[in-house]
């Protein structure tokens, strides 16, 4: 318990004194997941959409592969990146091993096939006519994933949820490919670690709860914004004031 | 071939389609067209193949040969501007979740049009389906009549060229049903919209359409006005599905003019008919056919058909009965449950079955 004391007021000294660099190494954490999410969304979404849509060979492999990578080792994921990024390796050339570019890397690695798994489930759970019924409505195939997609919003930011969790909470795959280098690619996760081998169990502590922190304030932004999107739907605004059109893409006139 | 009453040509056609799945033909339909500002309605029972060939003229799915033609033009790459010249209405509401004034002008956005026309336009056509009010609830709060009409409402503010619709009513309760055909009929009426409406029920099909086109096992096997077909079926099958319960086959002995004298296992039966056949189907609907008492001759004097029979079935269904007349072969007479109790009828008793000239159709074989 006296640990527990300890570390809290170590996380508190910490920040208000920005102790062992804690604002740029919380920044690089947010900064480094946050983008492995965003490449994650992206791949994630468009993988579960062909997976949820289409009928090709091999469709029911790539659904229990994605459903294996939904528990990836990160330290499987981390090994494999450092093997492709080595000096020696394929990709050696580009010069990313012990970058935060192989940390994004392997974070998105990592939470693509969550983000595909419940892309590809939830769009699956749709009724099987909604599709036709977007199409016979004039959409392009773009527009009719941009509609769908809005129908899932709710577990799409689940997903989104789970896929930034799973990227910022790891910790082997970051260590191997980024090499926890101070003030180039240490993040939270890696402090905790480095703090804990040294026996500093306080400051090891303080990373830890600043990273839940961090966790649970990104977790509660989403929750809420889910929360919003469902009191839309419940209560919708008075009809003259209601905007028909909230359907507004980039690419209607496709 | 198969041509709209109007004479144009086929604002949307078939030509040739064919829709395997496996082994399976889904679809074998040679020609179809459905004319400018006609309805056709297709009916036929489930698994007919009706809901994929609607699929296939909405541009929904492609064939396995064959194809569609959209103002007598292959739609073969151009599926999205056409679909965006059509709107479809599924069985289901198939509603986003959004409120119901997005719903209507989700379409409308895709097209282009802007956010003040896009609401002008969901707002008029929620008002000609009289649920303006519903405007902005969420679509997830609607009852099945009230999301049936939101769909409806969505799909004519599209303004569609052609509006296809794949069993719009089939999931309703009756009286939401015959609500919205009623709306729908006055809309149809006022827009002239070309329009396909699929379903399985006759009524809806004869209310409803200029034209109908029976289908079944994914072939259409007879289409033309509601009272040719429902009237004149081409065949037995057509014939079984638009409602003719008595079916006996029967040999001519004379002609005199149309009147057409036949035989069917020892009555004397008089028809009207044209044609050079010497066998044919004896066909009734329930409805023609009347019961005497056996020994009562100045009931329905007027009728030429009075044929001895013993009743094998009553089936007593709301206000009318449903009686099966053992006559050498058998003759379904539906009658009111007044009639029944009167004449006293049971199973055993003796009846006869009476009916006009008139009311037989000849199916020749």
């Amino acid at each position: 318990m006296e640990l527990i004391w300890e570390g809290l007021r170590e996380a508190i000294d910490l920040l208000v004194h920005n102790k062992h660099d804690v604002y740029e190494i919380a920044r690089r954490s947010i900064y480094v997941s946050g983008t492995a999410t965003l490449i994650a969304l992206v791949v994630g979404v468009g993988l579960g959409a062909v997976i949820a849509f289409k009928r090709f060979p091999g469709r029911m492999f790539a659904l229990a592969l994605v459903n294996t990578g939904m528990g990836l080792p990160p330290v499987v994921v981390g090994l494999v990146i450092a093997i492709l990024l080595w000096r020696s390796g394929p990709l050696g050339e580009l010069s990313w091993i012990y970058s935060t570019r192989a940390m994004i890397i392997a974070q998105a690695v990592i939470a693509t096939p969550i983000i595909t798994g419940f892309t590809a489930a939830s769009l699956a759970a749709l009724h099987p006519k909604l599709r036709l019924q977007v199409y016979a409505l004039g959409a392009s195939r773009l527009q009719m994933l941009w509609l769908l997609l809005q129908e899932v919003r709710l577990p799409l930011l689940a997903a989104i949820m789970a896929g930034f969790g799973a990227a910022i909470s790891e910790v082997g795959a970051s260590v191997m490919v980024g090499g926890n280098i101070s003030g180039q690619t240490r993040v939270l996760t890696g402090a905790v670690l480095l703090e804990q081998s040294k026996g500093n169990f306080g400051a090891a502590l303080a990373f830890g709860i600043i990273l839940l922190a961090m966790m649970v304030a990104v977790n509660l932004l989403f929750t809420w914004i889910q929360l919003g999107i469902r009191r839309d739907v419940a209560s919708p605004p008075e009809i003259l004031g209601a905007d028909a059109g909230t359907l507004v893409q980039p690419w209607t006139n496709r | 071939m198969d041509q709209p009453l109007n004479d144009l040509p086929g604002k949307l056609s078939v030509h040739g389609l064919v829709v395997r799945r496996g082994a399976r033909t889904i679809v074998d339909v040679p020609e179809l067209a459905v004319g400018m500002g006609e309805v056709l309605a297709i009916v036929g029972p489930n698994g007919a193949g009706k809901t994929t060939l609607v699929l296939q003229m909405a541009l929904l799915e492609r064939p396995t040969s064959g194809e569609v033609r959209f103002e007598d033009q292959p739609v073969r790459g151009h599926e999205l501007a056409l679909r965006r010249r059509m709107a479809v209405v599924f069985q289901e509401p198939l509603l986003l979740d959004r409120p119901v004034l997005a719903n209507v002008g989700t379409g409308l956005g895709l097209r282009g049009v802007g956010r003040v026309e896009r609401r002008e336009r969901a707002l008029r056509w929620l008002r000609r389906f009289g649920i303006e009010q519903l405007g902005g609830r969420s679509s997830r709060t609607l009852s099945g009549g009230e999301a049936q009409r939101v769909s409806l409402a969505r799909a004519f503010a599209l303004e569609p060229e052609v509006l296809l619709l794949d069993e719009p009513f089939s999931a309703l309760d009756t009286p939401a049903r015959a609500a919205i055909i009623d709306d729908l009929a006055a809309v149809l009426a006022e827009t002239q919209t070309t329009t396909v409406l699929v379903t399985h029920d006759h009524d809806e099909a004869a209310r409803l359409g200029d034209r109908v086109a029976v289908m079944m096992g994914g072939h259409v096997l007879q289409a033309g006005e509601p009272s040719d077909v429902f009237g004149a079926p081409a065949d037995e099958r057509v014939a079984a599905f638009v409602g003719i319960e008595t079916m006996a086959p029967a040999e001519v002995i004379s002609r005199e003019g149309e009147l057409v004298v036949l035989a069917a296992r020892g009555h004397t039966i008089e028809a009207v008919g044209a044609g050079a056949f010497q066998r044919a189907l004896v066909c009734l609907r329930p409805e023609d056919v009347g019961i005497a008492a056996p020994g009562d001759q100045e009931a329905e004097s007027s009728v030429r058909n009075r044929l001895l029979g013993r009743v094998v079935r009553v089936l007593r269904t709301g206000a009318d009965a449903r009686v099966e007349i053992d006559c050498g072969f058998p003759v379904i007479a539906r009658i009111t449950r007044r009639s029944l109790d009167e004449l006293g009828i049971e199973p055993g008793s003796s009846v006869v079955a009476t009916f006009k000239a008139t009311a037989v159709h000849l199916i020749p074989k």
